[in-house]
């Protein structure tokens, strides 16, 4: 509901900026490019970054390991063109459907200047401080030109606020992130800041609570992305309390509201995010690594599409796009078909590879050191390849075991020996496959 | 996942079609089981879009709501699902049988033998997928606490008849649908990879058409292909070829169809309701074939011989939510008490312990498993030796030997246990390992053996047969009595409130909020 359209203001995209690597006048080496100019490069002349949401943020939070959506994220690089271009398109898309819902819903939620959801909010988060009254609520406007204007708009509106010592309602304030040595701008749904200086995040959903309960998985979504936001006005509170003296704190239980069973009627839960503030700290720390995945990367790499004149056809071949999307390593895993525009493409990749985490990521505990499914099906085998006396991989073993235990049990199934006993067809297929891996096994 | 369902799924993925997980079917299959394949509005909790249900693969009956805003609307879809699903429901509450069961006699206390009426076949409702399941559970609450103006002539927008009713039947068929080996809600995503590998991972298995590429592919096309078609492939206006299962709609659906058809409806163009139900019934038909020759994969499966015995607590269950309806108790509560959580948990817990030993003994690859976890072993006898059990009356403790490549993991004494022909089973303890290195290791038996000096015979094994153990009980009991609900103790809340406030229904609004 709170993907912010803004996008990031153009950065450095003047090509003649660029060291001149090319000029052979000297012997020295060319200067270092600065990782932003690097970044731009790596997007391409001219191309606008992509605005980093808290939504891209959370999910780069749940797969820390995967180093190619944090450069490309990081960057701005457009993931879902890019996946188009390397024909593996994403096959995500919001409904209009939903859309309206969320957004009548938020509506609703807000309406009679924010009276409502402040009410849901002092039943529900109980601050100790006696409940707003009519008119008591004050609601700033926070509109601006840009998202830093917008942003700077918040930050003095939250510094009235915290001054002013009432309740004040932030309709969709802009805070600012930094995200690899570049501010990303994040919107939440909306900040209230307590009489005694709290600020408390409100994440606005448009997902039930039925009989108070919602589905886990969501509510776990929308903890982390409200994370994002406890840390965007962490600095703007530590800012706020030093220039007024007044104390400026953020609270660590954010207030999630819902539409209540099956109507639209808002209802609302406090969420204790404290674990996913810890996690969203810790990756987004680590997200200034992005300099040393760009430096490890072949010089000249580029992400750039090349768009024709129209401004949406790539003409960049898209093998070179491949390659240079192969020159950072990814750690796909199936959960990311759910929060990558580029999972298509990585599980090509990753199946083509054979790694066995391509059929999830639990697959690997058991396999120590056999990382593809063709060294997996080759320990498998039946025949020993260990020369005499070598210690025996445990994994290969428990693996050599398995398959005889499941050809055994198969080879004695009453459908096994049948004719085409429906779908079960090859049932000595566990042989097979080993074969196939290891021929020289028969 | 067990290592030996990893490389099944790597087997599979190297060979580019799905692998056998099971030899036997799990699961009972009705001979006419109801298929329900629901469509909701994207964005509502309590919408439905459509659905397609019946028994007859042919002619499916199909619903569609032309505009899921309209409360109207609404209640006649649900109206209308509830006269379709009902009579099939109700169509086994009168063909009974009796059973015998023991009761305690109010006034003496004694445990007396009844007679009681046990439906002799039940309902079986088939939904494509697990978020199917979800849906009828959802569907259920929302349809439970409504009233009808026969209930309560006062009541504003009043339920059409029988909706109350099919809130509570779904209730109890998604409450069942969480009891491990149930059979009365199935996801027929669930079916599916109880019984195939597939070369992908378990949550890509979740796309019905995928998981059915993967198992029973187009001829000419490999498994993995087909499971890529099926899962991103459009046509030329942007629509999937295959539609997603449902109750969720693609996107690109909702937005570049669904929309300006309901926007031709709401301008009451005419054949605009007729192009929308064309519309929802091009999305919810794939998937209907889809779940139908899924069934058809799973009944060429035999089925294991314990599923009968699984599908006769369906039964039990199915009779006793008849006689609650029968007698007139209010719907299911909005939350369990402790006393009922509680219950619940402990049948599921036992539930799940019966159904993974009862797939262990009808299915020699899920015994494979559990060799493989040392859970097991199975081996030939090598040598029988008499021996007889001191006391006052020796009993016959005969001594076997065999030799097995299994690595149980067994300690002195411990219990083991073994299927006998007859469907008893045979009990022994563990004496000792004669020889690691070559697996050869001693039980002795304990029973199964008569009550004579000598042994019944057959029941002893004889050198050569090739015998399995297991580790686990094949006939699990569940823990000690639950205490009644008045003797909860206070560690639990003690005893329950006397009179369960009955839920008060869900509020309805002169506004209709969707």
């Amino acid at each position: 509901m709170s993907v912010p359209d803004a996008r990031l203001p153009q950065v450095n995209v003047s090509r003649d900026s660029r060291p001149a690597a090319a000029a052979p006048q000297t012997e020295q080496p060319a200067p270092k490019p600065s990782l932003r100019q690097r970044l731009t490069e790596l997007r391409g002349p001219g191309i606008r970054p992509r605005a980093l949401d808290a939504r891209a943020l959370a999910a780069l939070a749940s797969n820390p390991g995967c180093r190619r959506r944090a450069l490309l994220d990081g960057a701005g690089v457009d993931k879902t063109a890019l996946a188009q271009a390397l024909g593996s398109p994403a096959s995500y898309g919001q409904s209009r459907f939903a859309l309206a819902r969320g957004n009548s819903f938020e509506a609703r939620v807000k309406a009679d200047g924010g009276a409502g959801l402040l009410r849901l909010l002092h039943d529900r988060l109980r601050p100790g401080t006696p409940a707003p009254g009519d008119g008591e609520v004050a609601v700033p406007d926070l509109s601006a030109a840009g998202p830093e204007g917008r942003a700077a708009r918040t930050a003095l509106a939250l510094r009235e606020a915290t001054a002013d010592g009432g309740w004040t309602l932030l309709d969709h304030p802009m805070l600012a992130v930094e995200v690899a040595g570049s501010p990303a701008y994040v919107e939440p749904d909306a900040v209230v800041v307590h009489p005694d200086g709290g600020w408390t995040v409100v994440e606005i959903k448009s997902f039930p609570m039925i009989d108070g309960v919602a589905d886990a998985a969501k509510v776990g979504a929308a903890a982390r992305q409200a994370a994002v936001y406890v840390l965007a006005l962490e600095k703007v509170a530590g800012h706020v309390a030093a220039g007024t003296g007044r104390p400026a704190e953020v609270r660590d239980r954010v207030l999630l509201v819902c539409p209540k069973d099956f109507s639209n009627l808002p209802t609302a839960a406090a969420v204790d995010i404290r674990k996913q503030l810890a996690t969203t700290r810790r990756q987004l720390a680590r997200l200034t690594r992005i300099e040393d995945i760009a430096a490890a990367l072949p010089p000249r790499t580029t992400f750039d599409l090349r768009l024709a004149d129209d401004g949406t056809t790539a003409t960049r071949p898209a093998e070179e796009l491949a390659a240079a999307v192969e020159s950072v390593g990814a750690a796909y895993a199936p959960e990311c078909l759910a929060a990558c525009e580029l999972a298509f493409h990585c599980r090509k990749r990753s199946r083509e590879d054979g790694a066995v985490e391509s059929l999830g990521r639990s697959v690997r505990g058991e396999l120590g050191a056999l990382h593809t499914i063709g060294e997996v099906l080759t320990a498998a085998a039946p025949c020993t390849p260990s020369p005499g006396g070598a210690p025996e991989d445990p994994a290969a073993a428990a693996l050599r075991r398995a398959a005889a235990l499941r050809a055994e049990a198969l080879a004695a199934a009453p459908v096994a020996g049948g004719p085409a006993a429906g779908p079960v067809r090859d049932t000595d297929g566990a042989g097979a496959a080993h074969g196939r891996q290891e021929p020289g096994c028969r | 996942m067990p290592l030996i369902e990893t490389l099944a799924r790597m087997e599979a993925a190297a060979a580019g079609a799905a692998r056998p997980l099971a030899t036997v079917r799990h699961r009972h299959l009705s001979e006419h089981p109801l298929v329900f394949v629901p469509l909701t509005t994207s964005g509502e909790a309590g919408a439905p879009l459509g659905a397609l249900v019946g028994t007859d693969r042919e002619k499916p009956l199909l619903l569609a709501v032309p505009q899921p805003r309209d409360r109207d609307l609404r209640f006649a879809f649900l109206a209308e699902l509830a006269d379709a699903v009902l009579p099939y429901v109700d169509g086994f509450a009168d063909g009974i049988e009796w059973e015998e069961r023991k009761e305690t006699d109010p006034e003496t206390g004694k445990k007396v033998p009844v007679q009681v009426e046990l439906c002799a076949d039940a309902p079986q409702l088939i939904v494509p997928s697990g978020a199917g399941i979800e849906f009828v559970r959802l569907m259920g609450r929302s349809m439970r606490f409504r009233r009808t103006a026969e209930q309560d002539p006062e009541t504003p927008y009043p339920a059409p008849p029988h909706v109350p009713l099919l809130g509570r039947w779904f209730t109890h068929f998604g409450e069942r649908a969480q009891v491990p080996g149930s059979c009365l809600l199935l996801s027929m995503t669930g079916l599916l990879t109880r019984h195939w590998a597939t070369g992908q991972s378990a949550l890509e298995d979740q796309h019905l058409g995928a998981l059915l590429s993967w198992i029973d592919p187009p001829p000419g096309v490999s498994g993995r292909a087909a499971a890529e078609r099926a899962e991103s492939a459009r046509d030329a206006e942007g629509q999937l070829l295959c539609p997603p299962a449902g109750p969720a709609t693609d996107p690109a659906f909702d937005n570049r169809l669904l929309a300006p058809a309901m926007a031709r409806y709401d301008a009451a163009l005419p054949g605009a309701h007729e192009e929308l139900r064309r519309l929802v019934e091009g999305q919810l038909r794939p998937t209907w074939d889809a779940v139908w020759q899924g069934n058809d994969l799973l009944r060429a499966l035999p089925p294991g011989a314990r599923v009968a015995d699984r599908w006769k607590r369906d039964r039990w269950s199915y009779t006793a939510h008849r006689d609650r309806v029968r007698a007139g108790e209010p719907p299911q509560p909005k939350r369990d008490d402790a006393v009922t959580a509680a219950r619940k948990l402990s049948s599921r817990e036992a539930a799940q312990t019966q159904l993974d030993a009862q797939e262990a003994l009808d299915d020699p690859l899920v015994m494979a498993a559990r060799r493989l976890a040392g859970e097991a072993f199975a081996g030939t006898v090598t040598g029988v030796g008499m021996a007889y059990s001191e006391g006052a009356r020796p009993m016959p403790r005969p001594l076997v030997t065999l030799r097995t490549d299994d690595r149980p993991q067994l300690s002195e004494g411990a219990k083991v246990h073994r299927p006998l022909p007859g469907g008893k089973t045979q009990p022994a303890a563990f004496v000792a390992y004669d020889d690691p290195a070559s697996g050869s290791l001693t039980v002795r038996l304990t029973g199964g053996m008569g009550r004579g000096k000598v042994p019944e015979p057959g029941s002893v094994p004889e050198p050569g047969e090739a015998v399995c153990w297991t580790l686990f009980e094949h006939a699990p009991r569940g823990g000690p009595e639950r205490p009644e609900p008045e003797d909860t103790p206070w560690t639990h809340g003690g005893p329950p409130a006397t009179e369960p406030s009955g839920d008060a229904p869900d509020p309805m609004t002169a506004e209709d909020f969707l």
